[in-house]
């Protein structure tokens, strides 16, 4: 339990610094604390206690693995993390071309 | 001397990464034919093998590398592991379903099993290879840009 | 070949396509234009069928790589499925046919229609799979491409734009992904009729409560609901007007309304507070996003705000419950597409020939665009609820739901809204396309054979949207989709029953 609520402190974390800093590669570094912990939470999850990896093997037994498949969909949401993340920096880099900063209050032309 | 500099690292370094390199590269393809019968796969060999072609890059500078890997051998090759992965999933039409593991499986632990699982490992470890590097080099190349306006 | 190998052929097609197209784009011009349209026909053709083949067949479920459901990855083929495949297919094919010109401006024309076709896979993925976690999967593939197009043009307002659009998605899609874990973590399954079912055996959970509102924040985030709105009308007016169009008709619905509609009624199942929650938010995306509309001079944003305000319209509707909202809801989805689209091909149509998106600046236009000015005419008298258009009917089903549930406050704002979105676009026609021409707009064109054909097919489609309506119609098309969403987590049974038959 306490894993679980360390978890979504760091979660909280992220979040927080997406909303309070100001910086764009602050910004972008608190989505990535963030998604990780959401990563972490996922694996966390398919813990099972004194479970083993769960790689099949030909010696060892198969009893008391932890579960694969959170394994395998964290991967596959890392490889989308990194997808959105480059995307992010690209664009974080072009707007400190045009803008020259990465100070957030400098830059809004736009108002929503 | 600066201009030195500028092409890269000292002469220690690229020395040590033309001895290395190779067998970055050999680990990474190890890994991925292995991907079916021990941890790794596509994924992970993938981003090793993209490493080695950064850690050339990082050694001896972006122009001479760009020189050796243009880098739209990058897309090229990334665009073509992402279509190899789509045909071998619709070759499983053969069979009958999409996705369908329609080669003999073989016998467990050994190299040649497990049907398309090993050639997926190949095409995909191409498109994460060629697009982890593309990646890189178009952040690399977008920083040469704002260098030279300013 | 099966009816049933028809369902993954809306992810192959794409796919196939957006690489093909990065692989091949630079040996002739008009190859990205090729592989672009035909890769949107196909679809087009395809989404078609699948309403035959609905009718003939009902619900239909793929499990890829024959893997033993459900443990491997479903895909499924339902009344729902079919119509917003309809729906998504078409508009991005009439958007494909435009671009054909319309993109001429910008240079790397080949890498839009890769983005496009990668979009495309992310919003059909999202819409055939059976799956939650590839749910997610697709939904970020959509997500991923549609910030790279609107940072298309990389302007300094693009990029702004594109950078709010991507760092507030992306945390909508980390709520997406905390939720899925934590439905992973109660029941054990991915599929999502698995865990219907699994969730009714273990009865109401506080952690199911949390999960809904997890949902709600992050596909609301997707789908622009009012308090989660503030990246739309910065998105949407930066990318290529073509992309507006898209992001605007089908991504959020098919990203957001459709994924919530999915997730809460067939997956979680829906309860009363549930329902009021999203009634709640989407009377008040309706109101607040008219209100803001009516203030804009820029065309696009001014839109863009009535983009907010009609999906409110369609969550109203939806969240309404009863068979007649759920009808209304899902028909003001089609509607909103058909016309919204319209109006962003026009207003990229009028910055394509006059170069400018503020209104003050216009003038006169219905004299030299005619075919622009009527088709906008058409759509603004479709969007503010004019009779004979296909607005009306889906905005008068909707009021007359909400009167018979007995909301007759919601019922009351539906009706302002719809006044008030009457009164904006009266502005629009008379400051853009009525009154003295102004000068410097002496020498401007008609635009060009492509884009006036998508505009007109989808003004027609406007004109006779009210068809559908007629019984024989409706029943092989909204009828179909009405039912689905109406028959709550009773979905489950019907799928895993089709997963017991073809084992």
């Amino acid at each position: 339990m306490t894993l679980y609520l360390l978890c979504l402190l760091l979660f909280c974390l992220g979040i927080y610094c997406v909303l309070r800093k100001r910086n764009i590669i602050k910004i972008i570094v608190g989505l990535i604390i963030s998604e990780y912990a959401v990563n972490l939470f996922f694996i966390l999850i398919g813990y099972r206690m004194q479970g083993r990896s769960p790689i099949f093997d030909q010696k060892a037994d198969i009893l008391n693995m932890v579960d694969p498949l959170p394994q395998a969909l964290v991967l596959t949401s890392i490889v989308i993390g990194v997808a959105s993340m480059a995307l992010l920096i690209a664009i974080a880099m072009r707007i400190y071309e045009k803008y020259g900063t990465f100070d957030i209050t400098q830059i809004k032309e736009l108002r929503g | 001397m600066i201009q030195e500099k500028h092409k890269g690292m000292s002469l220690i370094v690229k020395t040590i990464t033309r001895l290395t390199v190779g067998f970055i590269i050999l680990y990474g393809i190890y890994i991925i034919s292995h991907g079916h019968v021990s941890p790794g796969g596509g994924f992970a060999g993938g981003v090793i093998i993209a490493l080695s072609f950064i850690h050339l890059m990082l050694a001896y500078g972006k122009e001479e590398t760009l020189k050796r890997l243009p880098h739209n051998a990058a897309s090229i090759l990334e665009s073509i592991g992402a279509l190899l992965f789509l045909m071998i999933a619709v070759l499983g039409f053969t069979g009958g379903s999409f996705f369908l593991n329609f080669i003999p499986k073989g016998e467990p632990f050994r190299l040649f099993s497990a049907g398309i699982i090993p050639l997926c490992n190949v095409a995909i470890s191409f498109k994460v290879s060629a697009g982890l590097f593309a990646i890189f080099v178009a952040l690399v190349l977008l920083k040469l840009d704002t260098e030279k306006k300013e | 070949m099966q009816a049933v190998n028809i369902i993954p052929m809306f992810v192959i097609v794409p796919l196939a396509g957006a690489f093909l197209n990065s692989l091949v784009e630079k040996k002739a011009k008009w190859v990205p234009d090729a592989i672009g349209n035909l890769s949107a026909f196909i679809l087009f053709f395809f989404s078609v069928l699948a309403v035959q083949v609905v009718r003939t067949h009902g619900t239909l479920v793929y499990s890829v790589g024959a893997w033993k459901l459900p443990l491997g990855i479903a895909m499924v083929l339902d009344g729902l499925t079919a119509f917003m495949l309809v729906t998504v297919n078409f508009i991005a094919f009439m958007i494909a046919l435009y671009s054909i010109n319309y993109m001429e401006r910008f240079t790397a024309k080949g890498k839009f229609y890769t983005l496009f076709l990668l979009m495309l896979t992310g919003m059909n993925g999202v819409i055939v799979t059976g799956d939650i976690f590839n749910l997610f999967v697709f939904l970020e593939i959509a997500s991923v491409a549609s910030y790279a197009l609107v940072a298309f043009g990389t302007e300094k307002h693009e990029l702004e734009a594109a950078f709010k659009y991507a760092v507030m998605s992306t945390v909508g899609s980390m709520f997406v992904l905390l939720g899925i874990v934590l439905l992973y973590g109660l029941t054990s399954t991915l599929n999502m009729a698995d865990m219907a079912n699994m969730l009714a055996q273990k009865g109401a959970a506080n952690l199911v409560l949390m999960v809904s509102v997890l949902f709600i924040m992050g596909l609301g985030l997707k789908a622009a609901l009012v308090p989660f709105h503030a990246w739309l009308p910065d998105a949407h007016p930066s990318a290529p007007a073509p992309i507006s169009a898209m992001l605007s008709g089908i991504l959020i619905k098919s990203l957001g309304v459709y994924a919530m509609v999915r997730i809460f009624y067939n997956v979680i199942g829906m309860t009363a507070e549930l329902s009021s929650i999203i009634m709640f938010l989407g009377t008040l995306s309706m109101v607040v996003g008219v209100f803001l509309a009516i203030g804009q001079w820029d065309l696009k944003r001014l839109l863009a705000y009535h983009s907010i305000s009609q999906i409110g319209y369609v969550f109203l509707g939806i969240g309404l419950g009863t068979p007649l909202g759920i009808l209304g809801g899902i028909f003001h989805l089609f509607n909103h597409s058909v016309f919204k689209s319209l109006l962003f091909l026009n207003s990229g149509a009028i910055e394509y020939s006059a170069g400018t998106r503020d209104l003050q600046k216009m003038g006169g236009l219905m004299s030299k665009m005619p075919v622009t000015g009527s088709t906008n005419l058409i759509a603004s008298m479709s969007i503010a609820g004019i009779p004979p258009f296909n607005g009306f009917w889906s905005k008068l089903i909707i009021i007359i739901a909400a009167v018979q549930a007995q909301r007759f406050g919601y019922a009351f704002w539906a009706v302002v809204a719809s006044v008030l979105t009457l009164a904006s676009f009266m502005k629009v026609m008379k400051y853009a396309y009525f009154g003295r021409l102004k000068e410097g707009l002496m020498s401007i064109k008609e635009v060009p054979f492509f884009m006036k054909l998508s505009m007109v097919v989808l003004s027609v489609v406007c004109l006779i949207g009210g068809m559908l309506l007629i019984p024989s119609l409706r029943d092989i098309f909204l009828n179909r989709a009405s039912d689905v969403i109406a028959l709550g987590v009773n979905y489950a049974a019907i799928v895993l029953k089709e997963v017991s038959l073809s084992w």
